[in-house]
């Protein structure tokens, strides 16, 4: 079972068994921003600082900045987004992932909020 | 990410008289223009498609509805439009100009009785009432009415579902406006609306306005709709939103509403302003609103720049957007007269991108109006 955890930046991230981690946004972040219509990703190959805004999302009423949650470099994106940018209001948790990135260091990813610790955040309204 | 929904206004926003029942249905909420306002109900997408093919249910009262006393000619000084000329029953859209010939605010004029009623921008309210106050000469006079609430009901079902309460609106022209009681409530009803459908502006005391409210949206055919929604219908309707596509220093011609100045004011010339916008109508503005179409999927938003084909300047976006209708990003924009043509091929910086961007006609989507 593959561990998740969030940022403060209402992201997810997923890691693998072969240390590259899927990257997206959450429930809640996509219910924010409604209505989705078009997401900018990053090119595979790049390298990203941790923090770094990486990736576009464009709904109906907002722009909002994705960031590297962590540094690394992208070796995937989501083919899906191009055509059903909606997948992500769908199933942002899921097959609405991002982009795929190999971590600098895998160590971090610990440092991240688990799921319970999420909840709390958000719920704490920011 | 970083979550940025609609700019926040610093005072303690206003509430609506329908706030209870905006939380009862579960509306997100937002500021706006000093208001606390629905942005939406159950999305965006839901509610365009309601208005475009059923009806949907605006709250607009945070519009300042203003009562004017005092001869039309009066208000004819601060505005573009033939207002003495306006007969009873009949409303129009007009423009508050500046001595610059500057737009300062876009507005309805109805004539209900003989009496004058203004229907303004929410953000303008105070300011506009400061001038009127200002410029009106002794004996006409402005003045907010209190504790109004105004709904709108738009889209091709609307006519069916007021009538239902009211059989007699059915027979309303476009921009016809009458006192019409709904489930005992007088109310204040205008054919007429900011989406390019048919539909109704329905004006009522604050205090009857949840329970009229209720009563529409019990109809089948009616969603509730917010702001978000809004802002989309009027986009792809090619209608302007002051502050961000007209404002105090675009002048009627550039924003293409020369057709708001009436004939015979035409003749006179003797609103503020009046020799600024003539002699842009006979010698041509330096820029000129314009409909965009762009290339891909990402919407261009206010303030991003155009370039010409030679790589030029060639204006800003104002207002952008996904539009549903079309499947494909819109905006409107001010560029120079000479790349004003449809079909003129410009590109739009998008985070340091060009991309595509063609003119063409507005209305993006063609109007609905009853005939």
């Amino acid at each position: 079972m593959p561990q998740t955890r969030f940022t403060r930046d209402h992201e997810w991230l997923r890691l693998n068994d072969d240390g590259t981690a899927a990257v997206g946004i959450t429930a809640h972040a996509q219910a924010q921003l409604g209505d989705i219509v078009f997401i900018e990703l990053p090119e595979p190959g790049r390298e990203v600082a941790a923090g770094e805004a990486c990736a576009v999302v464009e709904s109906v009423k907002a722009a909002a900045d994705v960031f590297a949650p962590l540094a690394g470099r992208v070796v995937e994106v989501n083919p899906a987004l191009a055509d059903d940018p909606a997948l992500v209001n769908r199933a942002a948790e899921t097959d609405g992932w991002f982009f795929r990135i190999k971590l600098a260091e895998p160590a971090a990813f610990a440092t991240l909020m688990n799921a319970d610790d999420y909840a709390a955040f958000r719920d704490s309204g920011s | 990410m970083a979550i940025e929904i609609l700019p926040a206004d610093p005072p303690p926003p206003k509430s609506s008289p329908l706030a209870d029942l905006h939380a009862a249905l579960g509306a997100r909420m937002g500021p706006f223009a000093g208001w606390m306002l629905p942005i939406q109900y159950a999305g965006i997408l839901a509610e365009h498609a309601a208005c475009r093919t059923s009806a949907a249910l605006f709250d607009v009262s945070h519009m300042g509805q203003v009562t004017f006393s005092g001869p039309a000619a009066a208000l004819e000084r601060l505005v573009v439009g033939d207002i003495a000329g306006l007969r009873p029953g009949r409303q129009r859209y007009t423009l508050l100009t500046n001595e610059a010939g500057g737009i300062v605010d876009d507005l309805m004029v109805a004539n209900l009785d003989g009496r004058l009623h203004l229907v303004v921008n929410a953000a303008r309210t105070e300011h506009d009432l400061r001038r009127l106050a200002q410029h009106l000469p002794a004996g006409a006079e402005a003045a907010l009415e209190p504790d109004r609430a105004l709904l709108a009901l738009q889209g091709p079902a609307a006519v069916t579902v007021l009538a239902r309460l009211a059989a007699e609106v059915a027979a309303m022209r476009f921009m016809e406006v009458a006192r019409v009681a709904l489930a005992g409530t007088v109310c204040v009803v205008a054919r007429s609306g900011y989406t390019g459908e048919d539909g109704f502006e329905i004006s009522l005391p604050g205090h009857d306005a949840e329970r009229i409210a209720r009563l529409l949206l019990d109809n089948p055919e009616v969603s509730p709709a917010g702001l978000g929604a809004r802002d989309l219908l009027r986009l792809e309707a090619g209608l302007p939103l002051y502050g961000l596509d007209i404002d105090d220093v675009t002048t009627p011609v550039e924003a293409g509403l020369t057709w708001t100045i009436g004939k015979r004011r035409r003749m006179d010339w003797d609103f503020l302003g009046a020799m600024a916008i003539r002699d842009q109508i006979d010698n041509g503005a330096p820029r000129l609103r314009v409909g965009l179409h762009l290339e891909g999927r990402a919407p261009a938003r206010a303030g991003a720049s155009l370039a010409a084909p030679d790589g030029t300047d060639a204006g800003t976006v104002t207002s952008g957007t996904f539009s549903p209708a079309l499947g494909r990003p819109i905006a409107m924009a001010y560029v120079r007269r000479d790349l004003a043509e449809d079909g003129t091929e410009l590109s739009a910086l998008l985070r340091g991108r060009p991309v595509g961007a063609r003119v063409v006609p507005l209305p993006f989507v063609p109007h609905h109006y009853p005939r």
